[in-house]
């Protein structure tokens, strides 16, 4: 019993990050119907400038900041340069480019960083609280993680429902024509878009990468995960990312829990294509998603 | 105030627009009207930017805007009301509304106007556009262009699939709209009567290229001429 | 009267096929003997991606699928020919048996790909690649966990004779297997099921009104293309000695990818041009770092940029989307690349 609650927390932690890394996918598909295939890869390499912040002698909160603002340039100079001339491309286009960029900046962050991975420090402590003589698997570190993911996820929230500038991105993404038609810089909310995502994007790599090290390539299976948690919140909607991405977390945490962790990327392709199979708008998704 | 030079549009070897020239002076209405596939939406399409031309010229008020971005144009005070009603079936009316608006900063007309003009759309205010039906959906794209206080309104084909009542009332409140505003709208119809019975001017487009230029009221009577070209 | 046509039009593409085997494999023969036991295994490198490359090519040029998950499908099967070769098998029939298993192993993968399209299917498949490897590590007593299963090397008949490297021996192997590929393939594409499966690429809708099953034609597409996929893992296998997981990562799926489009995305001649990269570029991104003294990191990591590079100049280029350029290329490529074949499989 306590194994089954401490999965169940140690999956809410791993969750969190998983929706976010599913809401910087979600962003960029709303806006550009792109599935950002380099995010993973965007994200380790602003984790990575984030170590290098550290390794300076910079503090944890200044290395944090660095990577979001490291996200939100890469992420709006990517769309800049590379995505736009492909974002009225077929559809297949856009994925063997992103899957170049995610090739490409790996190949970068190893010639830079090399290919060992490295540790990544946590914001707290790594100790589980201690409940009545036990020690939970829910440290001050995954208390950090869940209240950073739920503070980004409502403040993008009320970023689109709240503000004009989210009118302006939502307009572009559903109509981009007719928003240009009523004076949008649609290109411009595009980038921005772009830029969330990754920014987005940069806070779960640096959440997540004192769990799984910091390596080039260590951050395959969380962009695996991330598509699944998308897709399994209809990849349209940004609270189905939030969603999807915790209820995935709680899955494989059980699944890493009871059958070993070598398992977990295997369950995530067996949801992924179950869900596909059933339910290919998603399990949360309201409205009928646009298949392009 | 808009004025249109010589404008050719072409689509690969399809040649849609064909050098048309017209004015549209303020507070007025010209009517273009034309069968299907006569160029009428390209010739809208490529005054408001969508569409590049070949040749020819678009001016706003003696600027020459023929190259600017579909944006910079908007923004330069031209509205373009698309064929098909595009409202944002995603967004909320009043969102719909705000977002005509919103270029225009602190100028941009009062939600309040746009609802005295349309009483159905408040009523409406907090649905999704995708529950309107035809007619409202058609109301809230004008008010939608209006919010942005245009000098110049184009309007495609405002009348397809609405019922004769809803035709009315539209063309008199574009009429309005022309006076009390002083807007210059360009009208493309093929319901030629109903448009003429508010504009004062009305061209004809056949294959592209302008046929016939004349008074309404001249127009409107010249049965052959529109039975030639309108197929009625 | 139209059957005897077609039986004739049959004949041909079966004997141009045979000619096409017979004169790149002897080709080849000569090639192998003026070769340095490196070239050697290089060459057999080059065969092995060569297979992998010409499933994908025919997969994208006849479906218009992608797929990211056949470094699974070579996983898949060089795990089966060193379990096989394990157990005693001989090399022919664990090969076969590598094909076998991988197609088997593709026939519920490319049922459920045939279902999906663009970003679902590029992100099923990429689920698929780094899935399905992480199963060596959950059963380490039978895959060899992390460390992988070695596999005996093939020893060269005493017919041969005493001398003959074994370097050589490994090259004919996976050359005879490239050339096995490209004999069913070429039949493939040239028959009436190569036309469905292009029809289906071309238009799906119009191809599903004329009465073609497309799902089921996609299905068939992938399992070939998965099944040539296993048979170059196996061949991986012998060539190589061991099997691991490192050997498969998400990276090798993506450098399949970049072989794929390099190559052109649809015909066999392009598989090859697409497999001497994947061989070659390594050997000249390391030199080109020792000869400006890069460190060690960046020599590693440079044919992976070029292969990121690769994609990302090609789909900029290539504004039209790959469907034209694969009907471009199928247009000027299929007719004339018949004759041109054995030669330019020379260079
Ligand atoms: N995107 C396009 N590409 C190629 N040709 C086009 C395109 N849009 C329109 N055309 C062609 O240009 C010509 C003019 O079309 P346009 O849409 O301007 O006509 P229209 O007068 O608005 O017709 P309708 O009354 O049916 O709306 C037609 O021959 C049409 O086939
Ligand atoms: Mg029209």
């Amino acid at each position: 019993m306590t194994k089954f609650i401490d999965l169940t927390l140690n999956g809410i932690s791993t969750g969190a990050i998983y929706a976010a890394v599913a809401l910087a996918l979600v962003l960029i598909w709303r806006s550009t119907r792109i599935v950002n295939f380099a995010q993973g890869a965007m994200l380790m390499f602003t984790t990575f400038i984030a170590s290098a912040v550290l390794n300076g002698g910079g503090s944890y909160v200044l290395a944090f900041v660095v990577a979001l603002a490291a996200g939100l340039a890469l992420g709006g100079v990517i769309e800049r340069v590379v995505v736009r001339p492909v974002e009225n491309a077929p559809p297949l286009n856009a994925v063997i480019l992103t899957l170049g960029l995610y090739t490409l900046l790996v190949a970068i962050a190893g010639m830079i960083w090399g290919n060992t991975p490295r540790s990544f420090p946590a914001a707290f402590s790594l100790r589980g609280y201690r409940v009545g003589g036990t020690n939970l698997l829910f440290t001050p570190n995954d208390t950090f993680t869940v209240l950073v993911v739920i503070a980004v996820a409502v403040a993008l929230a009320l970023l689109f429902r709240r503000t004009s500038l989210g009118l302006r991105m939502r307009a572009s993404a559903f109509a981009p024509e007719v928003a240009r038609l009523l004076g949008v810089r649609v290109g411009r909310m595009l980038t921005l878009g772009w830029a969330l995502a990754a920014m987005t994007g940069a806070l779960a790599g640096v959440l997540v990468a004192p769990s799984v090290f910091l390596g080039p390539n260590s951050f395959d299976p969380i962009l695996i995960i991330g598509f699944v948690a998308a897709v399994l919140g209809g990849l349209d909607s940004p609270p189905g990312a939030v969603i999807g991405g915790v209820v995935l977390g709680l899955a494989l945490s059980y699944v890493s829990g009871y059958e070993g962790s070598a398992l977990v990327p295997l369950a995530a392709l067996v949801i992924l294509v179950v869900v596909l199979m059933v339910r290919p708008t998603g399990l949360f998704a309201a409205t009928r998603e646009r298949r392009v | 105030m808009l004025t249109i030079e010589e404008l050719t549009t072409d689509y690969g070897p399809i040649r849609a627009v064909d050098g048309v020239s017209l004015k549209v002076p303020e507070g007025s209405v010209t009517a273009v009207l034309g069968a299907n596939g006569a160029g009428k939406t390209t010739l809208l399409r490529t005054i408001c930017g969508l569409v590049r031309p070949t040749s020819g010229r678009v001016k706003v008020e003696g600027e020459d805007i023929t190259r600017w971005a579909v944006e910079e144009i908007v923004r330069f005070g031209v509205a373009h009301v698309p064929e098909g009603r595009g409202v944002i079936a995603e967004l909320t009316v009043q969102e719909n509304l705000r977002l005509g608006g919103l270029w225009r900063g602190r100028e941009a007309m009062p939600i309040r106007e746009i609802f005295d003009l349309f009483p159905r759309l408040e009523e409406r205010s907090g649905q999704p556009a995708s529950r309107l039906s035809g007619g409202e959906r058609q109301m809230l794209s004008i008010g939608r262009a209006l919010m942005g206080r245009p000098r110049a309104l184009l309007l495609d084909e405002p009348s397809l699939g609405l019922a004769p009542v809803l035709v009315a009332q539209i063309m008199s409140m574009v009429r309005r709209l022309a006076d009390t505003l002083g807007l210059a709208v360009l009208l493309v119809e093929q319901n030629a009567r109903s448009a003429l019975s508010i504009a004062n001017h009305g061209v004809v487009l056949n294959l592209g290229q302008v046929v016939v230029e004349q008074e309404p009221s001249k127009l409107v009577a010249d049965e052959r001429l529109l039975h030639a070209y309108l197929g009625f | 009267m139209f059957g005897r046509v077609r039986a004739v039009l049959r004949a041909g593409t079966l004997l141009r096929s045979v000619v096409l085997v017979v004169v790149a494999g002897l080709v080849l023969l000569f090639l192998t003997d003026s070769l340095s036991a490196y070239r050697d295994l290089q060459l057999a490198d080059g065969a092995y991606y060569f297979c992998v490359l010409a499933g994908l090519t025919v997969l994208a040029g006849a479906s218009g699928q992608i797929s990211l998950g056949h470094g699974a499908f070579m996983a898949v099967g060089a795990y089966t020919a060193a379990k096989l070769s394990a157990a005693g098998w001989a090399l022919t029939p664990e090969l076969a048996a590598a094909a076998v298993v991988t197609l088997i192993v593709g026939i519920p993968v490319g049922v459920a790909a045939s279902r999906l399209r663009g970003p679902y299917l590029a992100g099923a498949t990429l689920a698929f690649a780094v899935g399905l490897p992480a199963l060596a590590d959950k059963f380490p007593s039978a895959f060899g966990g992390e460390n992988g299963l070695a596999i005996n090397p093939p020893t060269p008949p005493p017919s041969l004779g005493p001398t003959f490297p074994l370097e050589r021996w490994q090259a004919w192997i996976a050359c005879i297997g490239a050339l096995v590929v490209v004999f069913v393939l070429y039949n493939v594409v040239h028959s009436g099921v190569g036309r469905s499966m292009r029809a289906v690429r071309d238009d799906e809708i119009a191809a599903s009104l004329s009465g073609l099953r497309v799902g089921r034609w996609q299905t068939l597409a992938f399992v070939l293309s998965a099944t040539a996929a296993g048979l170059g893992g196996g061949l991986l296998a012998v060539v190589s000695g061991t099997v691991a997981p490192g050997a498969f990562p998400l990276q090798l799926s993506l450098t399949l990818l970049a072989g794929v489009v390099i190559g052109g995305l649809g015909s066999l001649v392009g598989a090859v041009w697409g497999a001497a990269l994947l061989v070659l570029l390594p050997n000249w991104t390391t030199d080109v770092a020792n000869s400006f003294s890069l460190s060690s990191n960046v020599s590693h990591n440079l044919p992976i940029a070029v292969y990121g590079l690769v994609l990302i100049v090609a789909m900029l280029a290539w504004p039209s989307g790959i469907q034209g350029g694969v009907r471009a290329i199928a247009r000027a490529g299929w007719a004339g690349s018949a004759k041109l074949r054995p030669e330019r499989r020379q260079a």
